[in-house]
């Protein structure tokens, strides 16, 4: 027995994201406090993710603001504000995700106005974010035909918290070897529940389905 | 690496709770269909807790199985997996463990 006396076993039980899953509920509780529809948005880098929310921006018939959780550069960010969104950009430095407290401070600075649709771009990865509760009301997961149609069983949480998926740049599949129905079965496989759609954000192809599915409430 | 980020959120929790006490050893329960990697924990487990009351702990992990109670055929069933389906082959399951991340207990000098 050491010095400082004897060893005492405290019960915790408690769970590890507490403070995050407290912080999460408080933003969505405020966000719900001003109709604002906040959508979590995830995907790998190159999926396309920008082009769709550029057009987003332009086509809804809904005011659009965006948090950025690029890692890498502004870029992103001035497309979607060249776009005519109000764009916030959160430098997380080496982390690989978002959490609820970036998230509030972001929301405090981009301050989005009620009834608005609010995108959270996060950072591009596909393990990191799905533990992360930022206080969204939908979680959307963007792959595009160019990567492989096993992604879903590659990266099962991520695909297993989505409540949509999107299967974007469609307009490449004539040069591509993706097997959309195959992606289709391992989405279903991990996630039975999701929501699963095929666009091309650049020819704007399908994009009614998603702009139905962002003004309906869905998840 | 979010373990990290886990592993630093554990360290805050129970620094607060041991309220200046040193903490010896952190039991933490990770299920097998949460993201968190036990290899990473382990890598990221020193580092969070370097300079605080935790500097040094022992980290136990209790590793949870990805479990689900299949109503078609009325049993629990292991998932070799993320997929949750039955070897019987219905998808009408209910994970039943796997998805834990609780810190269990501390041990305070
Ligand atoms: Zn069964």
């Amino acid at each position: 027995m050491c010095e400082d006396g004897p060893v005492v076993t405290v019960t915790l039980e408690e769970r590890v994201l507490a403070r995050n899953d407290d912080l999460a509920r408080a933003n969505r509780e405020l966000l719900t406090a001003r109709g604002i529809r906040a959508i979590n948005l995830m995907s790998s880098p190159g999926s396309g993710k920008t082009t769709l929310l550029e057009r987003t921006v332009r086509e809804l018939r809904q005011p659009v603001a965006v948090i950025e959780g690029d890692q890498r550069t502004p870029l992103d960010a001035d497309r979607i504000r060249a776009a005519g969104a109000p764009v916030v950009q959160v430098n997380t430095g080496a982390g690989c995700h978002l959490d609820a407290a970036m998230t509030r401070r972001a929301l405090d600075d981009l301050d989005p106005p009620p009834g608005s649709l609010l995108f959270v771009e996060n950072v591009g990865n596909l393990i990191c974010p799905s533990l992360f509760d930022l206080g969204e009301h939908a979680r959307v997961v963007i792959v595009s035909v160019t990567e492989g149609a096993d992604k879903p069983l590659k990266y099962p949480y991520m695909f297993a918290v989505a409540d949509l998926v999107v299967i974007n740049k469609t307009d490449l599949l004539p040069y591509v070897d993706f097997d959309v129905d195959a992606c289709r079965r391992h989405i279903a496989a991990v996630n039975p529940g999701a929501t699963v759609l095929t666009v091309s954000a650049t020819r704007g192809s399908r994009l009614p389905d998603w702009y139905a599915w962002l003004s309906g409430g869905a998840g | 690496m979010h373990e990290l980020a886990i592993a630093e959120n554990i360290v805050d929790t129970v620094c607060t709770r041991a309220a200046g006490r040193p903490v010896r050893r952190v039991t933490v329960r990770i299920g097998a269909l949460t993201a968190v990697l036990p290899d990473a924990m382990r890598l990221c487990w020193d580092l969070a807790a370097t300079g605080t009351a935790a500097h040094g702990a022992a980290l136990d992990l209790d590793l949870r199985p990805a479990v689900v109670f299949c109503r078609a055929c009325r049993t629990d069933q292991r998932l070799p997996d993320m997929i949750p389906l039955c070897p019987c082959g219905s998808a009408d399951v209910t994970v039943t463990t796997g998805r834990e991340l609780h810190i269990v207990s501390m041990e305070v000098a």
